[in-house]
């Protein structure tokens, strides 16, 4: 019989999955942004599964709200990494050290 | 066991595997188009969970437009890609010993006995109404100040990545008004010092022939 956990137990293992692709490719900035992207699917599932076996439909519209901020996001994230690319052409992160951070 | 939980296990082995493939693909393409499977099979699972219109919603926006954009930018800048993997497999363990472990503490919290909660059948006037009608009537009533927050959030995004990647062109005639206002009389007007009379041109053969031949044209 399906439950809760079983989703919750998954978005924890896509979660899980992201933060390492995050160690992984931490110099790669278009797979940063991929990785973030599974995050907040790993995040999303976990509001449907609560919003379904509470049989409450609150959860579906934080959803909502969730994917419009993430294609808002991804899009000024891909502008900025486009703008970045023409100025210094590289997207290497070791190479925008331009704020010395 | 029953058919729903085998689709389930079968639906996140996808899921899993692709997504594993996508944090680790050589290439940023074949990344993401692993990405559009995950999102694909992540789709299939809200389906299980009964969120049809959001399943759709996921499909239609993730890979009809932002995996597009992903893609879009991916094959139009020239990287070299080799570079970006230098010391990718140097933060394997750090990166993994992280992730398992966030992992397994959330399975232990989230496998207990609290969170066994089974799939209870929906109630009538619910299980007969349509997700989408459902969604939309919570969406303009009680989240009505919410959704227009939403909508300006994608308004200043649309705008923003407009402006971020805009490069005027360089043959435009328009305007600069400011460089009209700031304009000297040196930069418009050459004043060229000149002999008050020119001195006459000396009469040569050859142009007395030529001025002949123009009249007799």
């Amino acid at each position: 019989m399906l439950t809760l956990s079983h989703f919750l137990v998954l978005a924890a293992v896509l979660f899980g999955i992201s933060v390492i692709g995050l160690f992984l490719n931490r110099k790669n900035l278009i797979i940063l942004l991929m990785a973030i992207e599974l995050m907040l699917l790993a995040v999303n599932t976990n509001f449907i599964a609560f919003s379904h076996f509470l049989q409450d439909l609150n959860g579906q519209v934080f959803v909502f709200f969730i994917l419009a901020v993430a294609a808002a996001e991804s899009a000024i994230g891909l502008a900025i990494l486009v703008v970045l690319f023409r100025n210094l052409s590289t997207i290497h992160v070791d190479d925008l050290d331009r704020m010395k951070g | 066991m029953e058919f729903k939980l085998i689709l389930f296990y079968v639906l996140s082995a996808i899921l899993v595997g692709s997504s594993l493939a996508v944090i680790t693909a050589r290439n940023p393409v074949v990344a993401a188009m692993f990405l559009v499977l995950s999102f694909f099979t992540a789709g299939a699972i809200w389906l299980i969970a009964q969120a049809e219109f959001l399943a759709i919603v996921l499909i239609l926006v993730y890979v009809g437009a932002v995996m597009v954009l992903f893609l879009f930018v991916v094959m139009m800048l020239d990287i070299n890609f080799d570079r970006l993997r230098q010391g990718f497999w140097s933060y394997l363990p750090l990166g993994s010993l992280i992730g398992i472990l966030m992992i397994l503490e959330m399975t232990i919290v989230l496998g207990g006995q609290y969170f066994q909660v089974f799939d209870t059948p929906l109630p009538p006037e619910l299980a007969d109404s349509s997700n989408t009608k459902d969604l939309g009537l919570l969406l303009y009533t009680e989240y009505t100040y919410p959704d227009q927050i939403a909508a300006s959030i994608l308004l200043v995004a649309i705008i923003a990545a407009v402006v971020l990647t805009y490069r005027g062109r360089k043959d435009s005639k328009k305007q600069d008004i400011s460089d009209q206002v700031a304009v000297k009389a040196a930069d418009r007007l050459r004043i060229v010092k000149m002999d008050a009379v020119k001195p006459q041109p000396a009469v040569t053969e050859t142009s007395a022939t030529e001025a002949g031949n123009g009249a007799a044209q």
